[in-house]
């Protein structure tokens, strides 16, 4: 199956309305670097397909590094070693026979600072799909336009398609690698605090986007704004310390969490 | 109510004023430098400008005293002449200067990538790397004659010699490749441009943020799909302005050519219009070696410093050109980097 062809599968996939993203199965996760031996440890977390989990916990409780075992980008990183299981559907995602460059095509990320390549709106959308052997330009247009209109940009972008993406601005950059990272069609949206640097509305936007994709992708967000988490999401782990000190329903969470800790951090009374 | 420590200061006074007369200083002393090297190169430029301009206006200067029939010291200069040193003229030496240049470039410009690209995305940088980076700074320090000789040692006798028994025995014992020659000079400015090269891009690669790579690699890329959609193109200002650099010094070399292959009469040029369009092996004319013969050789005092600083104009020219065309490659390859795809 070519990319094209995975492309209308997956859309087709999403047209169908009973289609619901698979879900990430983690189980005994533990991490390590070489400078920080227990950045996770034992993790175990069931994140349903189709929702929206939220990711909360204090600065550097191991919330990026969780979120970059889903699609392997801590392969990057001389010295990290980690060990557990994490499955997609039926697909084993640390197994090291794992094709990383595939798994990702299914995994997309929108990293913590948006990080648009240097070069046009046009060509920073089209990079995955072209990665992926789609060619014909009548293809990419529409991959192209259909992204950027999910992510809530087409309007502000369409006829400066052209320009180099470093000049939007950031709240337009963060949009943009957005667009790009759904431009591909993964299953499973990893957004690692993507509204970091927003205004309020570049963030309502945002939020509304989340839910448009939501069914469709499975998304895992990481986010310091508990308004936010407690708005968006269906579910709610809070990491601290490398660890998952609680994980449940979002109402429950922000209601009536059943560890100290969990309140105290969500009331703001944390460190 | 005031508080008395508050107001009084006298030592930030003092310090203000001590300030402000180093500012001064500081103001007046760059100043003079900068006045003193812009001074010294508009002079440089005058002196080979207004004086190889008036020698090149001149009407028939050595050639009345001759008798040649040459109209102007330009087609002089430019065709020869029996009263040149180099018969000849400087025609064949701007060809041998711009093709070597070309040559020099094509083939330092991949292989300094390349190391460089080793060096910042593959190697670990561990100490082999930290000896390696430090070797090749440490190359560009090494005088130009020194390439000469080793290209001469390695390039024409060790590699021509081999290609000779090889491929041009019949041949012998007249060295075919086995001779200094336009391949092996480039070659060796080659090698001696190479740490240029090799800098430039590496600084370039080092600036590109990892986010940029970790971006591609999220989006299902390969290491090396990064290196060649993302790295390579947002790095590649860089890479030719190591490039320009490395024209720059190339264009400018004398000393180690007369090494490894130009010499002060070519009756061919290196280069025709019929296949294969580029003569290797072939020993090649050179500006640089042109404008020391005619200061060693021109005959009578009085042409010399005119046709000399004329020669002297063209070579400048040769560079400058070499130079602005790089620059107006560099401009274009960022527009079309940063604009296509629409
Ligand atoms: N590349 C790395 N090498 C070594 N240690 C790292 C690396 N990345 C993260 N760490 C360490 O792992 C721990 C978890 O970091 P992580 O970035 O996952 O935190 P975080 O929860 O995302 O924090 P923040 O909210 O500030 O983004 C921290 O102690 C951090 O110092
Ligand atoms: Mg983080």
């Amino acid at each position: 199956m070519d990319h094209r062809e995975a492309l209308i599968a997956a859309s087709n996939n999403r047209a169908n309305l009973n289609y619901v993203a698979p879900g990430i199965e983690v189980q005994g996760l533990s991490l390590t670097y070489p400078d920080e031996p227990n950045a996770l440890i034992d993790i175990n977390l069931s994140i349903p397909g189709g929702e929206v989990t939220a990711v909360i916990g204090p600065s550097g409780c191991g919330k990026s590094t969780l979120l970059r075992c889903f699609n392997r980008m801590n392969d990057m990183l001389e010295g990290c070693q980690y060990s557990g299981s994490i499955t997609l559907g039926d697909l084993n995602i640390l197994d090291p026979m794992t094709d990383v460059t595939l798994l990702r095509r299914r995994v997309g990320m929108v990293f913590q600072q948006p990080n648009p390549f240097p070069m046009s709106i046009y060509d920073n959308v089209a990079y995955g799909p072209r990665i992926g052997g789609l060619r014909r330009r009548r293809d990419l247009d529409e991959v192209v336009e259909n992204a950027l209109r999910l992510a809530a940009l087409w309007d502000e972008v369409k006829g400066q398609l052209g320009k180099n993406a470093t000049v939007l601005s950031l709240g337009q950059q963060q949009r943009l690698v957005i667009a790009r990272a759904i431009a591909v069609q993964p299953e499973v949206l990893l957004m690692d605090e993507p509204a970091s640097s927003l205004d309020p509305i570049s963030t309502l936007r945002i939020e509304e986007l989340i839910y448009e994709l939501k069914q469709s992708y499975t998304i895992v967000i990481v986010t310091h704004n508990m308004q936010q988490a407690a708005r968006v999401s269906d579910r709610t782990a809070f990491l601290n310390q490398g660890q998952v000190v609680e994980y449940d329903a979002t109402d429950k969470i922000f209601t009536n969490p059943s560890q100290r800790a969990t309140e105290d951090y969500i009331t703001g009374r944390y460190g | 109510m005031t508080n008395p420590d508050m107001f009084d200061y006298p030592d930030l006074n003092s310090a203000r004023i001590r300030d402000e007369k180093i500012n001064t200083l500081m103001t007046a002393a760059t100043g003079a430098a900068t006045l003193l090297a812009v001074v010294s190169v508009v002079a440089f430029l005058g002196f080979i400008v207004l004086l190889g301009g008036a020698w090149l206006a001149e009407e028939q200067a050595l050639s009345a005293t001759v008798g040649q029939q040459h109209s102007s010291n330009f087609e002089l200069l430019l065709f020869g002449g029996r009263e040149l040193a180099s018969s000849g003229g400087v025609l064949p030496a701007i060809v041998g200067t711009v093709v070597l240049t070309l040559l020099m470039a094509v083939i330092v410009a991949p292989l300094g990538i390349v190391v460089a690209l080793y060096l910042t995305e593959y190697s670990g940088g561990g100490w082999p790397t930290q000896l390696l980076r430090i070797g090749v700074q440490n190359l560009a320090a090494i005088p130009s004659i020194i390439y000469g000789v080793f290209g001469l040692a390695f390039f024409v006798y060790v590699i021509g010699g081999r290609i000779d028994e090889l491929f041009y025995a019949s041949n012998l014992p007249t060295p075919t490749f086995g001779t200094p020659g336009l391949l092996w000079a480039s070659l060796t400015l080659a090698l001696l441009t190479l740490p240029t090269v090799i800098v430039a891009t590496e600084e370039g690669l080092l600036r590109i943020p990892s986010s940029l790579r970790e971006g591609s690699r999220a989006l299902g890329a390969t290491r090396v799909e990064t290196i060649f959609r993302v790295v390579l193109p947002a790095a590649a200002p860089s890479i030719l302005t190591g490039i320009i650099l490395a024209v720059a010094r190339a264009a400018g070399e004398v000393a180690p050519l007369m090494l490894v292959g130009v010499v002060r009469y070519a009756p061919t040029l290196p280069v025709s219009i019929e296949a294969p369009f580029l003569q290797l092996e072939q020993k090649f004319m050179h500006l640089g070696f042109y404008v020391y013969d005619l200061t060693m050789h021109a005959p009578g005092s009085e042409g010399r410093v005119g046709i000399v600083a004329a020669a002297s104009l063209l070579l400048v020219s040769v560079i400058v050109s070499l130079n602005i065309v790089a620059l107006l490659l560099r401009v274009r390859l960022r527009r079309t980097y940063v604009q296509s795809g629409v």
